[in-house]
């Protein structure tokens, strides 16, 4: 049932601040626009960013999402990147119940990719030959059981070719055209929502479910995207801008969320 | 017993389960002492951190089964990663869950357990042994997560009683308890003995590892250092910078390994001790 939150900033403000507003910002908002409409569910970010976006739609648009504290709490409110959250603790979820979560499917994930392609195949595991990586990662992770049994969206830091392949090296997070390819199980919860970047925001609403460009971040153009996109990407028509943060979000995220700028600094480093 | 004891136990080419997560509350000391054998050829299961870079270091390992290789707050393993781009140990990685399913599947003494996690990542092209099952019930082809028997599993929690009643005082039990049902022998090494009479005024929801899954107790009070085992202790970031920073050069990695793992246990702990000092003065 939906919990109890006091934020008093549930309805972010409709009034634009354009310039004001900063590259990293945009971000935050665009990846906390990607638990828009997702309801009283668990939204798993990783990373910085992702982790600001999920505190910022909690605050705003989305006001029924579970969020951890990083180690075994959901925590209700708001609060700092980097400091220790207040609480109050709402659950207790130690990474076997996590797995329960994921695997019921009310959770919404936003990884971050070392390549990712076309049809959203994600690879945070190694790259270069398997049996010798050239560059060995993390390994999978959660990453092939989340990506089918829940929402999935990715968060790249650098929208660059070596990242947007057209085939990644060792699929850990499963892709349209992998999971069809292993049948209708695979398929049945496999829902990729949406790829934000430095530069734009992307989805999988091209043909065959392949990457399409859905908005540029201001002062970014498409003909950046495409630089920076190692396989042709579906636009259509003209794309617009990605959509500025209102005051009320602007507010929260410089007061609240990252006041000490965290995002700006990882973005820019 | 000692740590040493434990490993008296050991044989090289066992399959060995270590429990913990990523650099938390890791059996450390008895990896140490592993270190210090002539032990070999070992199938390593972990939900990894510097355990498994430690024994990468030490060419302990023959095959690691894993899902993730991490120090958490340094998100890449410089050991095993060199491990890897060496070509220099064999892999089965795993999705998380599938890992604890398989752990799972070996506690309940069944052949596999079904599992939607894996289909159509690469974990099934490169684990070509992996099988999927079809449902009698609607037809539907999952993959078969098979046991994963371990001969051995170390775990590192925060109390135990002299019989194996062993207790987590912080959030997370992560999955040390099916490591021990997973194996056919389990070691835990604790921070501090007490009598079993003082077990349930720790929390009674966290004595979850049972004397019945548990063949030797170690005390073992910093034990998991540098991993963290709270609230007994957090990790320790600017020990595990050290080693990570060592861990990438050669001639760093010789020097710490000179200083910290040359003397056994204690002298670990003095070394740990005299740098902590060190920093303080």
């Amino acid at each position: 049932m939906t919990g109890v939150q006091e934020t008093g900033l549930r309805e972010a403000g409709s009034e634009l601040i354009g310039a004001a507003a900063s590259r990293a910002e945009v971000c935050i908002v665009a990846c906390a626009e990607a638990w828009r409409g997702d309801g009283e569910i668990a939204a798993s970010p990783m990373g910085l960013v992702p982790t600001a976006g999920a505190r910022l739609a909690r605050a705003t648009f989305e006001p029924d999402l579970l969020l951890s504290d990083g180690e075994a709490r959901f925590v209700a409110g708001t609060w700092a990147l980097g400091e220790p959250a207040p609480g109050p603790v709402e659950g207790w979820i130690p990474f076997r119940a996590v797995f329960d979560l994921a695997w019921h499917g009310s959770r919404h994930v936003m990884m971050s990719p070392a390549q990712i392609d076309r049809h959203g195949n994600a690879n945070i595991s190694a790259i270069g030959d398997y049996a010798r990586p050239a560059r060995q990662l993390l390994g999978v992770r959660g990453a092939p059981g989340n990506t089918v049994n829940h929402p999935t969206s990715y968060w790249v830091r650098r929208h660059l070719r070596r990242v947007f392949v057209p085939r990644v090296d060792m699929v850990s997070g499963v892709g349209y055209d992998s999971a069809a390819a292993a049948g209708t199980v695979a398929c049945a919860f496999l829902d990729l929502r949406r790829v934000v970047t430095n530069l734009a925001v992307l989805d999988f609403g091209g043909p065959d479910h392949g990457m399409r460009l859905v908005s540029v971040h201001p002062g970014v153009t498409v003909d950046d995207v495409i630089a920076g996109t190692g396989f042709e990407l579906a636009i259509d028509g003209d794309v617009p801008d990605t959509r500025q943060p209102a005051a009320a979000e602007l507010a929260l995220i410089r007061d609240v969320i990252d006041p000490s700028g965290l995002c700006e600094r990882d973005l820019r480093g | 017993m000692s740590e040493d004891d434990v490993v008296a136990r050991l044989r090289s080419g066992m399959t060995i389960g270590i429990g913990g997560w990523g650099s938390r509350r890791k059996p450390m000391s008895l990896v140490r002492a592993i270190l210090r054998s002539d032990l070999r050829d070992l199938t390593v299961v972990s939900y990894g951190g510097p355990d498994v870079g430690l024994l990468c270091a030490a060419g302990k390992i023959r095959r690691l089964v894993f899902g993730f290789v991490s120090l958490d707050s340094i998100p890449l393993e410089p050991h095993f990663q060199a491990a890897r781009q060496r070509g220099a140990i064999e892999v089965t990685e795993y999705d998380e869950g599938m890992l604890q399913w398989a752990l799972y599947a070996a506690a309940c003494r069944l052949p596999f357990l079904p599992a939607r996690s894996g289909l159509g990542s690469d974990v099934l092209a490169v684990n070509p042994e992996l099988r999927t099952v079809r449902s009698p019930y609607d037809g539907t082809e999952l993959v078969a997560v098979p046991a994963l028997r371990l001969d051995v599993a170390l775990v590192h929690l925060n109390r135990a009683d002299a019989a194996g009643n062993a207790q987590f005082l912080g959030d997370d039990l992560y999955f040390d308890d099916l490591f021990c049902t997973a194996a056919d022998q389990a070691y835990v090494s604790c921070e501090r003995v007490v009598p079993t009479a003082e077990l349930e005024a720790g929390g009674l929801t966290r004595l979850r590892v049972h004397r019945w899954m548990v063949a030797g107790v170690v005390e073992a009070p910093g034990g998991a250092h540098f991993t963290s085992c709270a609230p007994d202790y957090e990790r320790d970031e600017r020990f595990q910078e050290l080693y990570a920073a060592a861990a990438r050069d050669p001639e760093r990695w010789a020097r710490f390994a000179a200083t910290y793992l040359g003397g056994g246990e204690a002298g670990y702990q003095a070394a740990v001790g005299a740098l902590r000092a060190e920093a303080t003065s």
